[in-house]
């Protein structure tokens, strides 16, 4: 065991300290100066310290590229963690700033603290290939979100959401742990290359896998089956989606998305290099791969379906990322260093769009009491630059070039079949499914666009039509669909970020 | 200078969001200057250009990891097409003068689906290619399912469904191809000198080509057209019909037919009687003529004649297409040029004239308003455009189909009996729907209440006589189409076709 160099440590993880620090500021400086004044200004300042925190630790990965592997991958800091922990903190800065003019909560230097710890939970995440230390900060993670999801205490379907989405998390964590443990039984190692040495030197390719790998493979899929919302993992999401405040339900749909997809994809094809198996149509043979192409497959089919008969828009938006989770776990099974690429460039550019479209979910319920499908008829007569934004999200979402969905769905699948003809069968079925899945985003827009106001809006004075929005938030959505046009339009800004951050990490 | 095309429509589309609402006047002639100067730049081309071959215009790297360029160009056939385009954008414009409702958005969406067509037009990487073709699906729905009329958000969220299961298709069949050629290039050029397996490619054309043929309207995929045009506003079903179709068609030749030739090859064996692909699609295409024109005879509904009528002649483009031999080639591309002006010029008589002033296109309805006293301009500009749709000599469509026809004769010589069948139908629908809503005996006591219809205006004049004067055109003087479609089909991008089958 070689001696731990803390001021290394501390280095590495300045990051986070300067996040955590943030948080706690940012708490105190609520607690105790603005506890009398308006819940609008206390948002605002408490989101402003806690955004000026994230961006100081952007500032400090990007001007600190470091390339260090701390105790045998307990610690890794390289370009790759860096550009996923830059996504992520641009992530929570921007679920802060849209959250300053909701009104679901007093306690607000206390919402700020749990984005941001959850923030720091995904950072650590990233940067680690140590079971251990993925196990602790994905609990961080998932404990600040189950507390996010009940922030709103005046709805009762906000903590029935948090329940149930605390009961199902408590239970996959419990498999994962199970799966942890028998993986550690089996090579002696926490840490993820060690295991797939020892899943190498424990069988010649083409012998059986060894029933306990089989088993820690199941149960890790499982637990990070939950956390992406795969079939049939994914109970928790719709309800979750819908009963969490917005900003908290963004934020579950984005940033978590990032941070687990990234490790998931770590594990599988660092952890687990070795035992992949084969999905290739009509020859599947023992490994993970098989497990990953069968959840993937049932994601796209049931998310996809499900989504076409929902009336709430959050619900719409759950089920739709389900069938995204089942586009994204192709990724994963084809595990190449460009199907990497192309995960990343897929969950980061659906980060936006989904959080853009939770942000405009947000403003509309603020104003209308609901998200409906009824609630959004009319929008573009009442908020024409709001209505804008929703349809380039939608749109991404269902992957219409230019929008950057398009590109994320093209890279993925030329990535899953460049390496080899074997899920030709998965891609033709994402394929036909995001096909279907036009259909229920162009429901929302057909309401916003097609539909007139209802009886009651159009009686009213033309003050009231139209939608008053705040400025920062909804200058946060422009930003936000600026990007998704943006990295549609010229993918290559940020295609060129990753191929260079994966080439020299070497994954 | 042709990409300006693309980038005067986008930038139109932008301006008019940005315009004040209220002022209706001036969006529309925002819209009509940018489709005058979209279609003077095309003109230009089309007049200078007169060699046919493929002319670079843009080439610029746009996603240097993937080999995908940014690259536009032009040949023969796309200028022919580009032409078509911007002549229907500027008397689509014209027909549309009446639009107050909302008028921004819809010219705003209007314009965006020209640059998007004028987009697939110029492509020459079939990536860049297929992005313009998926933006053409957006502003449909909306042009539809806003400003349209009979069960108008059906009609829309049908056409898309089709429109996007199709290039569902073709997306397959391109990712396909990019990955077994492995070049990491999506030049068209490229991809159609790589020589794919024939295993590969019998499987892969069949795919792409009914992905584009299903927006060329072939049998039995054709369901979305009829109750597409219906529903949509005039200037949208002109353009659905004029040149929205023709992009499938067009697909089919330059995508489908150019990257896998050998898909056209016999399989050797016999599935009732039919051996390869190309028979095949060769006799759904019939189908399409013979079938749509015996269902144009039927309909009730004026407007479902002419959309019938389109999936009949867009039969002839697909067929001419199969025949796989020069004269049938060419053929079919003056046909899509042809049949882009005609069904135009129809739209515009049903939708516009007709039915904005009658409110009903229910040929019982219109036949005891005594059109032809009361419109005479429409009733007369109806008779052309029927002569030209019939194929009579003069007109475009009489040359389009002729070349189609001789091209059947060398290839299918038992299908020209029911191509004949086709034409024929194609003349009693045209004569049917012509005396039952222009010229049914007047019913004297019934006419009486109606109020006079409101007279034909400028812009539905100039818009009729320029779409009439193309057709005479090109019907007097098919060179001026010919002399570049022939090279371009001749250049080395069709090399693959030409050693493939090509009689």
């Amino acid at each position: 065991m070689s001696t731990v160099n803390y001021a290394q440590l501390w280095q590495l993880a300045l990051p986070q300290v300067i996040v955590v620090a943030a948080a706690l500021i940012a708490l105190a400086v609520d607690l105790l100066l603005l506890r009398m004044r308006p819940t609008h200004t206390r948002f605002t300042v408490a989101a402003l310290l806690g955004s000026l925190g994230c961006v100081l630790a952007i500032v400090r990965l990007v001007l600190a590229p470091a390339q260090v592997n701390v105790l045998d991958g307990t610690l890794l800091a390289n370009p790759l963690t860096h550009l996923v922990q830059v996504a992520l903190l641009v992530l929570a800065i921007a679920t802060l700033l849209m959250a300053t003019n909701s009104r679901f909560t007093e306690h607000i230097g206390e919402f700020v603290l749990l984005i941001l710890v959850a923030t720091v939970g995904s950072m650590f995440l990233a940067s680690s290939q140590d079971l251990l230390v993925i196990f602790i900060s994905l609990e961080l993670l998932s404990l600040s979100l189950y507390i996010l999801t009940a922030f709103d205490k005046h709805r009762p379907h906000s903590s029935e959401a948090a329940l149930k989405y605390f009961l199902f998390g408590g239970m996959s964590a419990a498999f994962l742990l199970f799966g942890f443990s028998l993986l550690y039984g089996l090579s002696n190692s926490t840490s993820l290359p060690r295991i797939a040495d020892a899943i190498h030197a424990s069988g010649a390719t083409g012998s059986p896998l060894n029933p306990l790998l089989l088993i820690a493979i199941v149960t890790t899929v499982i637990g990070f089956g939950f956390k992406v919302a795969a079939f049939p993992f994914h109970f928790w999401a719709p309800d979750v989606y819908q009963g969490a405040p917005a900003p908290s339900a963004g934020f579950i749909a984005s940033a978590s998305k990032v941070a687990s997809f990234f490790i998931f994809f770590q594990i599988m094809a660092v952890g687990f290099a070795g035992a992949e198996g084969s999905a290739a149509w009509m020859r599947f043979t023992t490994g993970w791969v098989p497990v990953l192409a069968v959840v993937a497959a049932l994601s796209m089919v049931l998310g996809n379906l499900v989504a076409i008969v929902q009336r709430s828009v959050r619900r719409l938006l759950a089920y739709s990322a389900i069938a995204h989770a089942g586009y994204m776990l192709l990724a994963i099974a084809s595990h190449t260093q460009q199907s990497l690429g192309a995960l990343l460039y897929y969950v980061i550019t659906y980060a936006l769009a989904t959080l853009g479209a939770f942000g405009v979910v947000a403003i509309v319920e603020h104003r209308t009491g609901g998200d409906r499908l009824s609630d959004f008829d009319g929008l573009s007569r009442r908020a024409p630059v709001l209505s804008g934004c929703m349809f380039i999200f939608l749109l991404s979402l269902a992957g219409i070039p230019p929008l950057a969905g398009f590109f994320g769905k093209f890279y993925l699948f030329v990535s899953v079949l460049g390496s080899g003809p074997g899920l030709l069968w998965l891609v033709v079925l994402a394929i036909a499914m995001s096909a279907v899945s036009l259909y229920y985003y162009l429901q929302v827009l057909k309401r916003i666009y097609v539909a007139n106001p209802s009886e009651e809006v159009a009686n009213a004075s033309a003050d009231a039509t139209t939608i008053g929005t705040p400025i920062l938030s909804q200058a946060v959505v422009v930003l936000l669909a600026a990007g998704v046009v943006l990295f549609g339009c010229a993918p290559h800004l940020l295609l060129h970020w990753i191929d260079a951050a994966i080439r020299t990490t070497g994954f | 200078m042709l990409a300006w095309t693309i980038y005067i429509s986008f930038l139109g589309a932008l301006l008019l969001l940005l315009l004040p609402k209220s002022n209706a006047a001036a969006a529309r002639v925002l819209a009509l200057l940018a489709a005058l100067v979209t279609f003077a730049i095309t003109l230009v081309f089309f007049l200078q250009h007169r060699t046919g071959e493929m002319l670079t215009v843009t080439d610029v790297s746009w996603i240097p990891s993937l080999g995908i360029r940014y690259h536009l160009a032009a040949d023969g056939i796309s200028l022919v097409l580009l032409l078509l385009t911007g002549i229907i954008a500027v008397t689509g414009i014209l027909f549309s003068w009446n639009i107050e409702h909302r008028a921004n958005e819809f010219f705003a969406f209007y314009l965006l689906l020209i640059g998007s067509v004028y987009g697939v037009f110029l492509s020459y990487d079939l990536l860049l290619l297929f992005v313009f073709y998926e933006i053409v699906i957006i502003p449909k729905y909306f042009l539809i399912a806003i400003w349209g009329s009979t069960r108008r958000e059906y009609g829309a969220m049908k056409l898309v469904l089709y429109s996007f299961i199709g290039s569902a298709m073709v997306l397959v069949g391109l990712i396909a191809a990019y990955v077994v050629a492995g070049a990491k290039t999506m030049a068209l050029g490229d991809l159609a000198g790589f020589p794919f397996s024939a295993h590969f490619q019998m499987w892969a054309f069949p795919l792409v080509f009914v992905g584009f043929a299903i927006l060329a309207g072939l049998w039995p995929f054709h369901t979305w057209a009829p109750t597409g045009h219906v529903a949509a506003p005039t200037a949208a079903s002109m353009l659905l019909a004029g040149v929205v179709m023709k992009l499938g068609a067009y697909g089919c030749l330059r995508v489908a037919m150019t990257l896998f030739p050998l898909g056209l090859a016999p399989w050797g064996f016999h599935v009732l009687g039919l051996g390869s692909w190309r028979e095949v699609f060769a006799v759904l295409a019939v189908i399409g003529i013979v079938y749509g024109a015996m269902v144009a005879l039927v309909q009730k509904d004026f407007k479902f004649v002419i959309g019938y009528s389109s999936v009949s002649h867009m039969g002839f483009i697909l067929l001419g297409l199969m025949t796989l031999n020069q004269i049938g080639l060419s053929g079919a591309v003056v046909q899509m040029f042809s049949h882009g002006i005609l069904a135009g010029l129809m739209f515009a008589v049903v939708g516009r004239m007709v039915y904005d002033r009658t409110h009903t296109r229910e040929l019982a309805l219109l036949g005891p308003m005594d059109l032809n006293k009361a419109i005479p301009f429409a009733a007369a500009t109806f008779v052309v455009a029927g002569m030209a749709s019939m194929g009579l000599p003069g007109f475009s469509g009489f040359v389009a189909e002729l070349m189609i026809v001789i091209g059947v004769w060398h290839a299918f010589p038992i299908l020209t009996v029911l191509v004949g069948l086709g034409l024929v139908v194609g003349v009693a629908y045209i004569w049917r729907a012509m005396q039952k809503a222009f010229f049914a005996e007047a019913d004297r006591a019934s006419a009486a209440p109606h109020a006079p219809l409101p007279p034909i205006t400028l812009p539905e004049r100039l818009g009729a006589i320029v779409l009439i004067v193309a057709s005479v055109i090109v019907g007097l003087y098919p060179q001026v189409l010919l002399n570049i479609i022939v090279p371009a089909l001749n250049s080395p991008l069709f090399n693959g076709l030409r050693q493939g089958g090509w009689r």
